[in-house]
């Protein structure tokens, strides 16, 4: 039998039977592409029911006085909201499931350097989801600190915090497990000929990211078993009653947290520098300069924690070396954005979904790094801290950010990950709703913080209604919109047209690979001469 | 189509190592957190923290220290025998690794509930009543050393598993690096308590 032969009945990943059947097929898969679309669902599950409680808030907040909750409530629910969307969904997300997915192929492997443990931290991730989200349903009460869980309130609440924060610690551990294992990759399976300086950009964010995984999260692990121990033990680490100091507790989680903000981000940059070129039809300007400024983002990201405690009370040389490093930050962000821009500078665009949702990116992380800007400025935090317009800005740089580029991404992927063409209209549509929604939701909560009006509080007094009736209507026609976009994904996983190789023009090796890939990927490993972007 | 069911069977060494040594790393930055926190407040708390370590049985951490480096040691011939083709003398090492973590947790029982019996625990009356500093003291002695002690546990969980793997021939003379990563969490184990012991009982 010739090659060619078995070539065509080479199962795609979907199709292809292995030892188990049905659901087991998938949730004990060691494949690379299987697990990724493992994380995706379950992502969008946690998704909706954290949109949904974010609704809810906007919905109590679009008049003064209790409107359909009480504070209590509120409390747990900006509290589940956060935990959900911030350690279930922005940290893990893109790596999970476009790394998970993509990074194996576009550097070439069959998979990832270790498959079991990939699978195993898939299902750390799920145990971690179900214990957080069990708080909810056990005890006395949801969870009630916010999601940063600060000391003391953390251990003195009689909420029931003790599986909300174990349910954090154990899904800090999936993602070092995951980082582990992406890092190994990169290291040890680029397909021959793909030197450092040939590997396309999305891995290079994806290895930036992975360090600041396993650096990052031990600490924050450690300091939220301290306050496990706290509640049980009462050792004291945090007890300003039993010498010990609730400001130490910031510090520790910052010193994660901050990173951890890179850990949402970079590889959301990773993926716009893949789309840019790929639709601008243009090889990437600056590549150079984007790998390079994205492993300074992830070394200087380090050092600028103490931003989130400038009202806490540190020492006047603390403060200024904090607000000083934080601008600094800014300067390998927007060396990308220069780059960016300069890539689009006189290209022939195919405006297609994903790249409008890069557009959509630029446009939303500008405003939110500015906002950054305003808050790294030590008078104006001072001013500013813990008002909507923190809100605001966390929304616009993490949802804004990680948010479109995740749907960016999956628009520019999808064709390869389900073999199958959206609905491109329905998808604009869909973008425009949101797009609109979005900003109508978020840009008035930098007025309100700016005039004052707290964050974390079910109510407000009469002044703040009318910024705030526009953001609650904002809110409804964004989740609108997201409905829509998810709809038609949905549908066209089904019923979309058969997608090809490498619908966009693409140039990295993913677009080498049939849609939906085979199982193994590459039947033979390809041989990397070029350059990922080369367009001429 | 079967031929391709053998994914996952891709073997690299190297990365396998690589990978244990980035994990060993993490590992160092999560106590890594409590040293930081033990510093600062053995910064505040001088005097405290030096009668407080006093209580401490230098003895049995000094005896614990010993069984942990030995430890160490029969581990690490465990690796060299299964080199030399010789499972039955790699099983013994691995076994006598287990049998000295055993004693070191047997030792570590007995002191714990030593101070226990003596009302020195956290949140306990007693501790309660002396100093802020002590409180602190203690509350990161039983912190840091049990959080020590339960990576003794896992240590031993894993070169327990491996000594199972060895006993079926799944790690052989050509293909022992589950062993070799078992070795290095093992020496994790070890290097950890060998900053605990002199923050806890010799420095005083
Ligand atoms: C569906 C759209 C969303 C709506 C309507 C929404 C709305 C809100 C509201 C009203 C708050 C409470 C602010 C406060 O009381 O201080 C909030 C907090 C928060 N949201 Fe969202 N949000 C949405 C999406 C997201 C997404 C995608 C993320 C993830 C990046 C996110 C992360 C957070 C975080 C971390 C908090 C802070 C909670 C805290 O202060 O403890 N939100 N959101
Ligand atoms: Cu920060």
């Amino acid at each position: 039998m010739s090659e060619t032969v078995i070539q065509n009945h080479e199962p795609n990943y979907l199709e292809y039977k292995g030892k188990y059947k049905g659901i087991f097929a998938w949730i004990f898969s060691t494949d690379h592409k299987r697990i990724g679309l493992l994380y995706l669902y379950s992502m969008l599950v946690f998704f909706s029911v954290a949109a949904i409680l974010g609704l809810l808030m906007k919905l109590e907040l679009i008049a003064p006085g209790k409107t359909i909750m009480g504070a209590q409530t509120y409390n747990s629910f900006f509290t589940l909201h956060g935990i959900t969307m911030i350690f279930l969904i922005v940290v893990p997300g893109l790596p999970a499931v476009f790394g998970n997915f993509f990074l194996p192929i576009m550097i070439g492997a069959k998979d990832v350097a270790f498959p079991k443990l990939n699978l195993v931290s898939w299902w750390i991730y799920i145990i971690g989801a179900f214990i957080a989200l069990s708080a909810q349903f056990m005890g006395d009460g949801a969870p009630d600190t916010g999601w940063t869980f600060y000391a003391p309130y953390s251990f003195k609440t009689g909420t029931n915090m003790l599986p909300a924060v174990l349910g954090a610690f154990i899904l800090g551990f999936s993602s070092i497990v995951t980082g582990i294992n992406f890092i190994v990759t990169m290291h040890r399976m680029r397909a021959p000929g793909m030197n450092w300086m040939k590997m396309p950009l999305f891995p290079w964010a994806l290895y930036g990211t992975s360090w600041i995984q396993v650096l990052a999260t031990p600490i924050v692990g450690v300091t939220l078993l301290m306050v496990v121990l706290e509640r049980t033990l009462q050792i004291g680490f945090f007890d300003p009653a039993l010498g010990g100091d609730p400001i130490l507790y910031q510090h520790l989680f910052w010193i994660y947290s901050h990173p951890a903000v890179y850990i949402m981000i970079l590889p959301a940059m990773g993926v716009i520098s893949e789309i840019i070129p790929t639709f601008a039809r243009k090889t990437i300007f600056g590549y150079t300069a984007i790998v390079v400024s994205t492993l300074a983002i992830a070394f200087v990201g380090y050092f600028v924690w103490g931003h989130h405690m400038f009202t806490s009370g540190m020492s006047g040389v603390a403060l200024y070396t904090f607000s000083i490093l934080t601008f600094l930050v800014a300067i390998p962000s927007a060396i990308k954005i220069f780059n960016w821009v300069a890539t689009l500078h006189k290209a022939s665009i195919d405006l297609q979904t994903p790249f409008l949702w890069a557009l959509c990116f630029l446009f939303v992380f500008m405003i939110g790094g500015l906002s950054g800007m305003v808050l790294g400025a030590l008078s104006a935090n001072v001013h500013l801290h813990d008002t909507a317009f923190v809100v605001a800005h966390f929304h616009y740089i993490v949802f804004g950010g990680t948010g479109y580029a995740f749907f960016g991404a999956l628009h520019y992927w999808y064709p390869k990950m389900f073999g199958r063409m959206y609905d491109k209209s329905w998808a604009n549509i869909g973008l425009a709703m949101f797009f609109t929604g979005f900003n109508t939701l978020y840009l008035p909560m930098f007025y309100l913080g700016m005039t004052g009006m707290p964050r974390r509080y079910y109510d407000y007094v009469d002044k703040f209604h009318g910024p705030n009736i526009i953001s609650s209507l904002g809110a409804i026609l964004m989740i609108v919109g997201l409905i829509v976009i998810i709809t038609n994904l949905v549908r066209s996983a089904r019923y979309g047209a058969p997608a090809v190789k490498d619908p966009w023009k693409g140039k990295t090796l993913e677009w080498t690979v049939a849609s939906p890939p085979s199982l193994e990927n590459f039947d033979e490993i390809p041989t990397v001469t070029d350059h990922p972007y080369k367009y001429e | 189509m079967n031929n391709h069911a053998h994914i996952d069977e891709h073997r690299d060494d190297e990365g396998a190592k690589t990978g244990m040594w980035i994990f060993i790393f993490t590992e160092l930055l999560l106590f890594g957190g409590l040293f930081i926190v033990y510093s600062v407040y053995r910064y505040l708390n001088p005097m405290a923290f030096h009668l407080a370590a006093e209580e401490l049985d230098v003895v049995v951490g000094t005896v614990n220290t010993v069984i942990l480096l030995v430890s160490s040691m029969t581990i690490a011939m465990a690796i060299t025998s299964i080199q030399l083709k010789n499972k039955k003398l790699t099983l013994i090492l691995m076994g006598v690794t287990i049998l000295l973590a055993i004693i070191f947790m047997v030792n570590k029982y007995f002191e714990w509930t030593g101070k226990i019996s003596h009302g020195i625990f956290p949140g306990s009356e007693i501790l309660h009543q002396s100093s802020q500093g002590e409180i602190l003291f203690f509350g990161l002695y039983y912190a840091m050393t049990g959080l020590h002690a339960l990576h003794i546990v896992i240590g031993v969980g894993f070169i327990a598993y491996v000594m199972w793997l060895v006993k079926t021939d799944d790690v052989k003379h050509d293909d022992y690096v589950i062993l070799e990563n078992s070795a290095l969490y093992w020496h994790l184990v070890d290097l950890i308590w060998i900053f605990l012991f002199p923050l806890f009982y010799l420095i005083t």
